[in-house]
């Protein structure tokens, strides 16, 4: 079976932002140039994430979502501050394909049944951010792992899965942004745990992480952000203007971000058969037949 | 390729499915399509397309209570081309096993069964819904020539998000075969001027997009051949 390499990009209103811990955000870019290059460069499908959710951002998300939809064609999902069925219905309509749901799932967990009989379980992504606790259990959060929920991971995973949740998305709040490697014990109990698809998410930053995630911790997808975005920012510095909010300047130097290894999709995607794990060849992206 | 769009297809609204991306895949293949619920329109345009996401029963309800029916089963033996899309395929089929039974459109016989889960244990078993890319294969060397998979490679990636297949009655309409786990299943089909497919070509990159250009040329030709008769 095929894995899936999804890119992931934090939007903040109408900006691709990167942070650590979900936290120190920072400006990027335009969300819609690093999407239309990860599409034509092999991405299985594009996650949107919605990191401040304010009501005055959600116009620029849906606005964002209607223009990546015009011109990239795989799946999208979309998550963030996403409270209601008409939320849900509004990034659908916008051209989202899936949506991803944690605090209004943890606040109302029949929710996700409501919401996967309307829209179908395929639909909805519950998105789990977890904290590995120092007795080496692990505890769901809400607000980028700002909120403490009270919930064992493992069994809201399970508790999810049943209500009709299509996916996991799984995030290690603890490796976020690190570039020390996906959190594999955390991304295994969840796997073992559940019968849906679950997406690793939070600290990718060699080739070899994404390799481990698979094989040890049982992903069937996962998601990559800084490896991909510095790639890119780095081959295109392009014309966006960063200069009202944020800049790339120190991605250029990286400092103590050196333990992530920048790369594209083709390469990753290139190294990944010869490592045991099969995935949809980049080339195929590219070639318009 | 599209300056004048003469085309119009009917994207059918039921309440289920991400009509807009579907909406988009036709404006890139020059195709103007409509969203549209309405029976005569099913009727009256050139070209018909059944989207779904969801469940079986709740679908053939919606499309009961629209009065899309018998609009469908008449468009269909009209003779213009209609693709059924993921749930949409299933419910071309006669039956599903969704939920209970449910009888469907009954355009195609045949019908609708749950992929299998896996009977090894965890960590090794396959997962459903299965979600993600995988290789349509043509089940003959030459079965895609003349139909909407024409000039796909064989073994091209395409993205799928179903619990589902269909078992068409006639094995000979399958036109393409995909392996998930343990099963191969009938990943595409032809009936006539019909054709269903069980991943979402609007979703699978350059390789979903010929199947909707492959339909603008179709389209394309017949009304040439009407301005010439």
């Amino acid at each position: 079976m095929s894995i899936r390499i999804i890119p992931r990009l934090d939007i903040k209103g109408p900006n691709l932002v990167k942070g650590i811990h979900l936290e120190g955000l920072r400006v990027l870019g335009k969300p819609e140039r690093f999407a239309r290059s990860y599409y034509e460069q092999g991405a299985d499908e594009l996650l949107y994430m919605d990191v401040v959710a304010s009501l005055y951002g959600r116009n620029s998300l849906l606005e964002i979502v209607r223009r990546t939809a015009q011109e990239i064609f795989i799946p999208l999902t979309v998550g963030g501050g996403l409270r209601s069925l008409e939320d849900i219905m509004a990034v659908l309509r916008a051209g989202a394909d899936k949506v991803s749901l944690n605090t209004a799932a943890v606040g109302n967990p029949e929710f996700i049944r409501t919401a996967s009989r309307r829209f179908g379980s395929s639909t909805i992504v519950v998105s789990i951010e977890a904290i590995r606790q120092p007795d080496g259990r692990y505890q769901a959060y809400t607000d980028n792992g700002r909120q403490t929920t009270g919930l064992d991971a493992v069994q809201w995973a399970i508790q999810a899965a049943e209500l009709g949740a299509g996916e996991l998305l799984v995030t290690s709040i603890d490796r976020e942004g690190t570039g020390k490697g996906f959190d594999l014990e955390l991304t295994r109990r969840i796997a073992e745990s559940v019968p849906i698809p679950v997406i690793a998410c939070g600290g990718a930053g060699t080739v070899e992480h994404v390799v481990e995630v698979i094989r040890e911790g049982r992903a069937d997808a996962v998601c990559l952000a800084s490896m991909l975005h510095y790639a890119f920012i780095r081959d295109d510095p392009g014309t966006d203007d960063f200069s009202t909010e944020g800049n790339t300047e120190y991605l250029k130097t990286r400092g103590k971000l050196s333990r992530i290894h920048e790369a594209k999709l083709p390469q990753i995607k290139a190294a990944l058969p010869a490592r045991g794990v099969p995935c949809r060849p980049a080339a195929e992206a590219a070639v318009h037949v | 390729m599209s300056e004048t769009k003469p085309t119009r297809v009917a994207i059918v609204d039921y309440g289920m499915g991400n009509l807009f991306s579907v909406q988009q895949a036709c404006a890139q293949a020059g195709l103007a399509a409509a969203v549209t619920a309405e029976p005569q329109t099913v009727l009256e345009t050139d070209a018909v397309i059944l989207p779904g996401v969801g469940a079986f029963g709740d679908a053939m309800a919606e499309l009961t209570r629209r009065d899309l029916v018998v609009p469908l089963r008449d468009a269909v033996a009209s003779g213009k081309p209609l693709l059924g899309i993921c749930l949409g395929m299933q419910l071309l089929m006669s039956e599903s096993h969704e939920f209970g039974r449910h009888r469907g459109l009954n355009i195609i016989e045949g019908e609708v069964v749950r992929l299998p889960v896996s009977a090894e244990e965890p960590p090794r078993r396959v997962k459903v819904p299965e979600v993600g890319w995988n290789p349509v294969w043509p089940v003959r060397e030459d079965a895609w020539v003349g139909s909407l998979l024409e000039g796909i490679p064989a073994g091209a990636c395409m993205y799928f998000v179903h619990s589902y297949y269909v078992r068409p009655v006639d094995a000979t309409l399958i036109l393409s075969t995909t392996t998930y786990g343990p099963i191969t299943y009938c990943s595409s089909l032809q009936f006539g001027n019909v054709f269903g497919c069980q991943f979402h070509p609007e979703r699978s990159g350059p390789a979903g997009l010929k199947i909707y250009r492959n339909l603008a040329t179709r389209l394309g030709r017949l009304y040439a051949e009407v301005e010439r008769s």
